[in-house]
This record gives structure tokens, sequence and C-alpha cells, in this order.
């Protein structure tokens, strides 16, 4: 089946399975494999991406179901090369170990700022916890979503 | 070929860009005896003379200083220790500084590069030999130009100077000329008080790709004409393919084909959906094998049964007897599961085969190990098995071996010409059948009179991790008692044995390996006996590490920072363990409530002695990183099994750590003058007993078996 779906301000036509998860359309049709497979049943958010601005799971939305919302992956975060503030904030924390949690991670605290713009530590970690990393940066996390936030880290 | 000593050569070339290249080959570590820690072994490639490369420094004319590093990124900041070694020898300006994995490209630094599990520690002197060989020949090559004498010149940061005419030259700019100079025999070393970078907090060189997602792990990778394999494998140890219908997989919209190979069967595919549909379309039935039975409960039984007779370890004294004679003892029985790594990116593997060789690209912590398979495998040379080594997305140890290595040869042997990239699900990945020991411990202790401990006894039964690689000398396997056969409290009766059972699980090295479940059962009994003795903790340890400074110093860091003995909110206690591991000392003291039935871990402050620490950055964020690995374990962590098969799959079943669980950590880095030790393990040992002492000092019980439950 044909879909065109519109991925980082991009259109693309691909020809998929309606029940392609967005994840693997984007990792495997795309090309675009900042975004991350971690578990394929909603438990670890290494795959969030945003649709319309809002945080999805990649792995959880079938292509058929994209429609005409705008998707923004990792890849599509900074703009015009420049680094969205929270990538900055990531790396002036120096948070990321193996980093293939932290597409996720970002995607998450994208939206996480896009609602909240000063959120409380309670509701960094609300937000945050619904993504794994096994390399346990959490503390360096909660550091640069403040610091992304003009709190204090 | 230049050689600085017996264990580091160099190759001096021109780099592509009309630079300076400069080949050098790091530790190769005794082959034949594999090591205690995750990565066995690595074997670098020959260079047709007797001396093997792995690694390159490139200075090209732009001043652009790249160092390409034989290490694995698994997380651990290994490109940046590295290149932070290497870099303070040359006096290279930080700013200009690049690190990159070993390389892909063959034609500049030949047919293969592969390096294993040489570390930080293991290759401290070569790397600052190599560096300041570099240093000497940019040197070499400005008094030459100038016409004065090498001693007249020095360095500074990215150029050559010269005092007394004042010049100066970048190093970029003499890099072409470099390529003529010899390095000397013994290059000068800087004097570590004066180091610009080492011992300095810095920023990991590989956070940018990370944070943007372009940089490319083992799943990422793209090749023309790839397709994804995911493989349906026995699920119990031993069993084997029955029967096998695959029409309905073969006519899932993708899959390309179905093979059978002696892993299991491959769906083959044009992408990852495809494949695992495909899969999940076989119809198969599996021979069970001689394992269809295999319990947790069975395994248990087995660790049990066998645990008091085993084979000596250590004898101190003569335990048994003061054990017997004693007024107050205590007896415990400690036990830990089995644990799946779950590294974060599941395992995969992409390989082409051809009729020379093959090609690998894969994130793994052991290249020579599959360079060794691939030969195995295919029946040709190991230096026909091209390895690039890709970001790791974790490794924890799990990624040293090469199963997923010999599966996509297999299937690729299949596909000659085409790229098969394997895929593993989540699912394949926790039941993919290499796991940290189950471990059982019988610890009996024993008070003097005024309630100080005196005697300890403890026999262990644990699968062996080193058996694989031959016979165990005198019956032992190191990995399954250290921390206990080298108990560091100065006690005048010690006694350890350990008993080897026969059990199908496959087992492998996790995340600091023995001392992983041996620090816990340790210096949890050290609680229970200063808790029988109505002793503080700390005092009990302070007393009994009389002769181990380092211990004392790890210890009195971190209590003073914790404010033990200070008073805390109601319902919170503090807990305290040491442990030594890896060549460093950590202690740790963790602030711990109950909260609706389940331990709250609020803060630990850990502080370590790794001798010379490199990165200190980078140390903490170990620290930060092990401790929240032992939480997982400490909280969360087992794999059962249930007639053969393995219980858990996905995170719904093996849940790990989340932020909101997430203590918060502050570490203490000490200062030492020793050789750098490893930093990626030591801080997970104490975390686990840390919490169960805090447990036992606010509840009054002991916990006798991991992950916690309070009952
Ligand atoms: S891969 Fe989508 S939530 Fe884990
Ligand atoms: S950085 Fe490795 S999983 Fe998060």
């Amino acid at each position: 089946m044909a879909y065109s779906i519109k991925v980082n301000g991009t259109s693309h036509s691909v020809d998929a399975p309606d029940d392609m998860p967005l994840l693997w359309v984007l990792r495997d049709l795309l090309g675009l494999t900042g975004t991350k497979y971690g578990c394929g049943i909603a438990q670890c958010r290494s795959c969030t991406v945003h649709l319309d601005g809002e945080a999805v799971q990649a792995c959880q939305v079938r292509i058929a179901d994209v429609g005409t919302r705008a998707v923004t992956t990792i890849e599509g975060l900074a703009s015009a090369g420049t680094l969205h503030a929270l990538q900055q904030a990531w790396i002036a924390e120096d948070v990321a170990q193996c980093g293939w949690c932290q597409p996720g991670q970002i995607m998450s605290a994208a939206s996480l700022l896009a609602k909240t713009p000063h959120p409380t530590d309670a509701q960094i970690d609300e937000a945050m916890s619904g993504n794994i990393c096994r390399c346990g940066t959490y503390n360096r996390i909660r550091r640069a979503v403040r610091r992304a936030a003009g709190g204090t880290p | 070929m230049t050689a600085l000593d017996r264990r580091t050569f160099l190759r001096i070339s021109a780099s592509g860009a009309g630079g300076l290249l400069i080949g050098f080959g790091l530790g190769c570590k005794d082959k034949a005896k594999p090591k205690p820690s995750p990565g066995p072994s690595p074997s670098p490639t020959p260079t047709g003379d007797g001396t093997e490369l792995n690694g390159w420094i490139r200075i090209d004319p732009d001043d652009t200083v790249t160092m390409i590093v034989p290490e694995a990124e698994m997380g651990q900041g290994i490109l940046t220790g590295v290149a932070m070694i290497l870099a303070e020898e040359l006096d290279a300006d930080w700013a200009t500084v690049r690190a990159e994995h070993a390389p892909a490209d063959a034609a500049t630094y030949g047919r293969q590069s592969t390096g294993g599990s040489t570390s930080t520690r293991a290759n401290w002197d070569a790397l600052r030999k190599t560096g300041a060989a570099a240093r000497a020949m940019l040197i070499a090559a400005a008094a030459r130009q100038w016409g004065v004498p090498l001693a007249e010149c020095d360095t500074e940061p990215g150029k050559v100077v010269h005092a007394g005419s004042g010049r100066s030259e970048r190093y970029g700019a003499l890099a072409a000329a470099a390529v003529h100079e010899t390095p000397p025999d013994e290059p000068p070393l800087r004097d570590p008080a004066r180091y610009r970078l080492i011992g300095k907090p810095t920023p990991r060189l590989d956070q940018r790709p990370k944070v943007t997602g372009e940089a490319v792990y083992g799943l990422d990778v793209k090749l023309p004409d790839l397709r994804v394999a995911m493989l349906a494998r026995p699920p119990t140890f031993g069993g084997k393919l029955a029967t096998l219908d695959a029409t309905a997989a073969r006519a899932v919209p993708g899959v390309r084909d179905v093979v059978e190979v002696p892993a299991g069967v491959a769906v083959i595919a044009d992408h990852t959906w495809a494949a695992m549909k495909g899969r999940d379309a076989l119809v198969v039935t599996w021979e069970p094998g001689p394992n269809a039975g295999l319990s947790t409960e069975q395994v248990s039984a087995t660790l049990r049964e066998l645990a008091p007779g085993g084979v000596v370890v250590r004898a101190d004294g003569d335990a048994a007897k003061a054990i017997a004679a004693a007024r107050t003892k205590v007896t415990a029985t400690y036990e830990v599961p089995y644990l799946a790594h779950a590294t974060m990116e599941p395992l995969n593997a992409t390989a082409v085969v051809r009729d020379d060789g093959a090609e690998l690209w894969l994130g793994t912590q052991a290249p020579s190990n599959v360079q060794q398979t691939g030969a195995e495998i295919l029946g040709c040379a190991p230096d026909q098995i091209a390895v690039h080594t890709m970001f790791l997305g974790g490794g924890f140890g799990r990624r040293s071996q090469v199963d997923y290595v010999a599966e996509v040869l297999q299937i690729a042997a299949k596909t000659k010409g085409t790229p098969i990239k394997l895929v593993w699900s989540r699912e394949d990945d926790t039941r993919g059948g290499y796991y940290r020991p189950s471990s059982l411990a019988l610890c009996e202790g024993a008070l003097d009179g005024d309630g100080w401990p005196v005697a300890w006894r403890q026999q262990i039964a644990s699968p062996s991790i080193l058996e694989r690689f031959g016979p165990l000398p005198k019956g032992i396997d190191d990995t399954a008692v250290e921390g206990v056969a080298n108990l560091p409290y100065a006690l005048p009766h010690v006694h350890v044995t350990y008993g080897k059972p026969d059990l199908p699980v496959t087992v492998w090295f996790w995340r600091s390996v023995g001392s992983s479940q041996n620090a816990w059962s340790t210096e949890h009994f050290l609680d229970e006996l200063a808790h029988a003795g109505g002793k503080d903790p700390v005092e009990v340890r302070r007393r009994l590490l009389v002769d181990k400074p380092r211990h004392r110093g790890v210890l009195d860091a971190a209590v003073e920072r914790a404010g033990w003995g200070t008073p805390l909110p109601a319902g919170r206690a503090r807990g305290v363990a040491v442990h030594e591991s890896f060549g460093s000392v950590v202690a740790e003291v963790a602030e711990v409530s109950i909260e609706t039935g389940a331990p709250r871990v609020h803060r630990v402050v850990c502080a370590i002695d790794c001798g010379r620490p490199i990165n200190p950055e980078q140390i903490e964020a170990q620290m930060e990183s092990a401790i929240m690995y032992g939480l997982s374990a400490a909280m969360h962590g087992a794999i059962h099994f249930k007639d053969g098969r393995v219980v858990e799959g996905n995170f719904d079943t093996y849940p790990v750590v989340r932020m909101r669980e997430a203590p918060v950590i502050e570490t203490i880095v000490l200062r030492g003058d020793a050789p750098p030790g490893g930093v990626g393990e030591p801080g997970l040992p104490p975390l686990a007993p840390a919490v169960c002492n805090a447990l036992l000092a606010l509840t009054g019980k002991p916990v006798r078996s991991l992950p916690i439950r309070l009952a």
C-alpha cells in the first residue's frame, strides 16, 4: 500500500503494509535511524517521535494511522543548524553514555517542555519515567531538562 | 616499525590528507587465559612482521588530531579516555582532538583492525609512550627545519616552540615533515604534576552525534541490498528443530526466504517488520531435548545441595572450630538469580559472506573473537574476516559473547554476496541464552566476647563461566568466588569453598561479574554480624580494615559526605558497603525508606579510589550508571525457568529502574598515584548490600535473596 507521510518537513511516499509501525517505516524505509527500537511494546520509549507536536511511541503507531499529521524525529529537532535547547543541555550535562535511549529521552523531554515550560522535579520524574535508560543516566537527564527549562541544573 | 618497548610498536606513514599517521599496537593480554572481565583476550591484526597494530593517531595539515581507538565505545567513555591519554603526552590542543572507532577504511589502515577489550587500565603505559613518541617526532621535525638543537625545542598545546628565537609552528604544518623522523626509543613522558588533561573533568567527544541521532550503531547500519533476518530458536537449552512449515511465512509480503541454519530457522525479508511477521507466521515445533524439565526450583535445589561440599578456596585459621566454640554465631543463606544484560539496543549484527571471507558491521566488545568465530564457521583464516565496530547501544559484558555473530554468519553464508542484518527482538534478547550465573552462599560467622567478628565461613555454589575456556585450576572458578576469596577483613579465621554445579543454563560475564553477587553476600553478612554484636557497621569495618588503606579511604570519604550517624527523617535509614573489584575500591552509602511495601532508595553517596583518575567526569558518570544498573538488579532483576524455558521476555516482565525510582547520586573521586583502575564495573557491587544494610537497620530483618522482596 502506498502512503504519503510528512517527516521533518519533507513529504515521502512509502510502500508499506498498513500495519507496519511508523518505527520501522522511519528506520528501514526512510533510513531515519535516529529513532530507536528498544522493546516494540510501548515499554521503553526509545522510539519516541512527535505527531503534530505530540509525543508518541513510533512502535505503536501504524503507518495507516499517521494520516496527514506531521512527524518529527530526533533528526528534525534542530532547526537551521542550531541544536534544540534540550540537545544543547544534553551536551552541557554530558548525559549520553551508550546513547541508544537518548533520542527518545530528548523527544519525550521536548514534548514535556512544550506543554510545561518550567516543570517541577516531580513533573520531570513523572513525564520521563516512561523512558528507560539502561546506562542509568537519570540524574543527568533531570539536570539537563532543568537546564533547558532555564532553571538550575 | 619501531619498538618502544616489548608491548608498544609504532608504524609511521603519511596520511591520505598529507599529514602524519602513526599506527600503534596496544597490549595483547594472555590469550590462553580468559580474564574474569567482559571481553576475553583480544588478538589484534598481525601486520605481517610479527607485530600488531590496532590504533592510530592522525595529524592532518589543518591541525585536526584524530585518535582512532581500538576500543568498543559502549557508553563507558573509552573513546574520550584513550584520546585524553594520547593527547596529554602528544601535548595536543584538545579543541582539535577527535576520536573515532577503529576504522572501516581498509585502504588506509590495512585490511582489518581490531583490539578487543584492551582497557585504559591495561594500556596506560603504552598509550602514554605512543603519544610521547608522536610529540618527539614533531619536535624533531621542527628542530630540523629551524636548524636548532632538539633540546632547545619544547611544545605548547598543538605546536612546537623554540624559546631562543621565539619561533613556533603548528603540529598540522609539521605533520608531513615528521613522517621522516624516527621516534626515540624512550620518549620522555610528561611530569604528572604538569598534566593538562589527565585528571581534569572532560566532556565526552561523542555527545553531539548521540543527541542528534547521527551516531551509527549496529542496528543502524545501511548497505545496498541489505536484507533483515530474524531467527526462530529452540526455546530450550539443547533443543532442536522438529518440524517446520514455512508456507505462511513465505507468503508474508516482504519475506524473501526462509532458511534452516544450525542456530534455528531464519526468515529473511526486505525490512524488520516483514521479518518479524514472517517469523510469527512460521509453523514450527521443537524437540525439547534433555533440559525440558529445567526450572528455577531445580536450579535452587541443586545449588543448595552442592554448597556444603565444595573445594577449599581459602583457609585462614580454623573457622569451623572457632564458630563451633563461639557463644554468638550467625548463619545465613544468600541466593541470587540468573540475570539478563538487557542492553538498550537489542543484539544484532550485519554480515556479508563472499568467496574470500566475510565482512561484518556490529557492536562488539571482542572484535578478535568475532574474527575467530568467522574463521571457524566459514573455514577461512581470521584475517579474512573484516570487522567494522559500530557504536554499541550498551555492552555490560553481553557483547563480548559471539553467539549472535555465529548466527548472522550462518545465515549470510546462505545468501552469499547479499548482506544480512540479523535483528534480535527484545524478547529474543532476554531469552537469548547468556546470563549472569545464579549463586548461593552459605555463610556462618562468629563473634568474640565483645561482639566483634572473629570467624567467617562462606560456602559458595555457582555455575562456572570460565569452564568453557578449559579445565578450572583446582576446580575453582575465580569469577564465582571473587570478592570472597579476597575478603579484605582482618579476621583470624576465614574459610571459603566453591562448588560447581552442572546446569544447562549458559552463563557469561555480566557487569562486575562475580562481585555483583559476592559483594552483596559478604557486605550484607558483615552487617548481620555487626547487628548481632550490637556494633555500628562503620566501626566494624574500620576495625577490620586495619591494613587496607584504600578501603578505609573510600569508607571514610563516603560516610563523611553521607552524614553517617546524623539524624534522618523518620522512616529512613542508611546502609554502607565497601568492595574492591577491577583494581578499584568503592564505598557506597544508601539512604532508604519503605514506600508501599517496597524499598525506596533516595540518595546514594559513592566514593571511589581508582588510582590515578583519568577523567573524573566520566568516573562520576560510570558510578551513576553502575549504581542504577545494580539497583535494577537489586530491586527487580530475575530470570526464571519453567519447563526448560525462560519465563521473562520484555521490559514488562523484566523490569528495570526508571527515573521515578532513581536515587540522587553523589560521587567522590579520590586521587591516587596507582595506575588507573577500572571504572565501568566497580560502582555496581556495593549498591545492593548498601541498600540491604539500610533495610536491616530500618526493619531489623536481613534480606536473604535478590531481588529484594519485603515480606
Ligand atoms: S520501542 Fe517503542 S516503546 Fe520501546
Ligand atoms: S545512554 Fe545507554 S541506554 Fe541510555
